[in-house]
């Protein structure tokens, strides 16, 4: 059954200045949504508390299975992602960065050695597979992080930012690759990113957040 | 100053010939700060990992008495260990007193401050960010611990090799419980501070030199893993 998720009336503020308020939406339908807006209009908090890794000072942030609300713990955590701006590569290689999630959820190394393969191959960076990751680039960097949660097959994928410190040439590089991720249809995709074409180019769903909540869509 | 040339050339014959006392107190030497190393870091990795990563109540306390640790006299913690092996001390039935057991116990209270110090300021230096990836990607909090701690592996191996460094150039606490008996509990330095009061340079100039050469190893191997750990720049 589809992981679908609700978040109603949520609220947050950092050193009292509210980010979110009285934040609503539904991520019902399968497909690309790209929350786009200026910055500080709450983009990434939001993202940051669909992803559970915050929480809202108020309002309900709900996953669903049918109509059955499903509990917050790592069960859930583990079928939902969050790519976060700055990625947090592990001082590792790039094959043990991708193969992260797949090892703490116990896969077995040759199916681990496959998945993480294909995602790399994915992404471009097979070649770069046992290079440390911190040497590469910001592009690659940045289609590490994709191919990292890729690899883990969530069922809702969040991204923060993803091209927003990297050339005309990676960006179109990670544009191609959410495209055909999209095409694959496996994953509802959440982007938050302030460039307006590229929120156009990736969208079957666009909002515009502005003063903390989603305004247009 | 002929004595003492005359003192270096014995002391390398000591050396090249694998003098079987010379050797003995070098293996006795590495067996005590050895051990005393391996139970500090079962002990104080786990520990430091706790006060990096967990809230209670004084931790802050703990931490600035920690550091202060650091610098602990050796010879005050010879005393207090002494007097806790003593025969009137609280444990003095056990009898440890002057036997290898009781340096050991006197250098894993030297080095534990030093590793649960350090490893803690490599483990709060791990950037946040990698405790969110961690999460994000479905760790479980124990999970998200244990990868924080590897993110950190070089700056506790740092650790680690300071506290080897200090306890085997140690000599005023193991002197004070290991009591420096021939054959049984003398070490390295202990053999140091004696042979140069009697007068007999030989022996004393050639574990000086072996005592160099494993500090210069032990500040090699220390340089190398800082450079291993420094993440790389070419972003």
């Amino acid at each position: 059954m589809s992981l679908r998720l609700n978040i109603s009336d949520v609220w947050k503020s950092y050193d009292g200045k509210p980010v979110l308020n009285a934040c609503s939406f539904s991520f019902d339908r399968n497909g690309v949504y790209v929350l786009t807006g200026s910055n500080g209009s709450g983009k990434s908090t939001l993202l940051r508390i669909c992803a559970l890794i915050e929480s809202p000072d108020k309002g309900e942030v709900n996953y669903f299975s049918g109509n059955n609300i499903i509990s917050k713990d790592t069960g859930l955590r583990r079928r939902i992602t969050l790519v976060l701006p700055g990625i947090g590569l592990f001082n590792a290689t790039v094959f043990n960065n991708t193969a992260y999630g797949l090892k703490i959820r116990g896969n077995k190394s040759n199916e681990i050695e496959r998945n993480v393969n294909e995602a790399l191959k994915f992404v471009g960076l097979l070649h770069k597979k046992n290079h440390n990751a911190l040497t590469l680039s910001s592009g690659e960097t940045q289609r590490l992080g994709i191919a990292r949660a890729m690899v883990i097959g969530p069922e809702m994928l969040f991204l923060d930012e993803p091209t927003a410190s990297i050339d005309n040439e990676n960006t179109q590089i990670v544009e191609d690759i959410i495209l055909n991720m999209k095409k694959e249809d496996k994953s509802k995709i959440i982007i938050a990113t302030h460039d307006m074409m590229q929120a156009e180019r990736l969208a079957d769903f666009l909002l515009v957040m502005k003063e903390g909540k989603i305004s247009k869509v | 100053m002929d004595s003492i040339i005359e003192g270096f050339n014995r002391a390398f014959l000591l050396i090249f010939n694998l003098d079987a006392e010379l050797l003995s107190i070098i293996f006795l030497s590495l067996r005590v700060s050895g051990t005393a190393l391996l139970i500090v870091s079962i002990m104080g990795i786990p520990i430091s990992a706790l006060i990096s990563l967990k809230k209670f109540p004084a931790k802050g306390l703990f931490i600035s008495v920690m550091n202060t640790l650091m610098g602990l006299p050796p010879v005050v913690v010879g005393l207090f260990v002494y007097i806790m092996l003593s025969r009137s001390g609280p444990i003095g039935f056990m009898g440890l007193l002057y036997t290898p057991s009781a340096m050991i116990i006197a250098q894993t209270i030297l080095a534990f401050p030093i590793v649960v110090s350090l490893c803690h300021s490599a483990i709060v230096s791990v950037n946040p960010i990698i405790k969110q990836a961690s999460m994000t990607l479905g760790a479980t909090p124990l999970q998200t611990s244990v990868t924080i701690i590897k993110e950190a592996r070089y700056g506790i191996m740092s650790g680690m090799i300071a506290a080897f460094g200090r306890v085997m150039a140690e000599v005023g606490a193991i002197l004070i419980v290991g009591g420096n008996i021939a054959g049984y509990t003398r070490v390295m330095t202990t053999t140091i501070a004696l042979e140069t009061d009697k007068g007999n340079f030989e022996l004393a100039i050639a574990l000086g030199i072996i005592l160099l050469t494993i500090s210069l190893a032990i500040n090699s191997a220390l340089h190398f893993v800082q450079r291993k750990g420094a993440r790389p720049v070419n972003r």
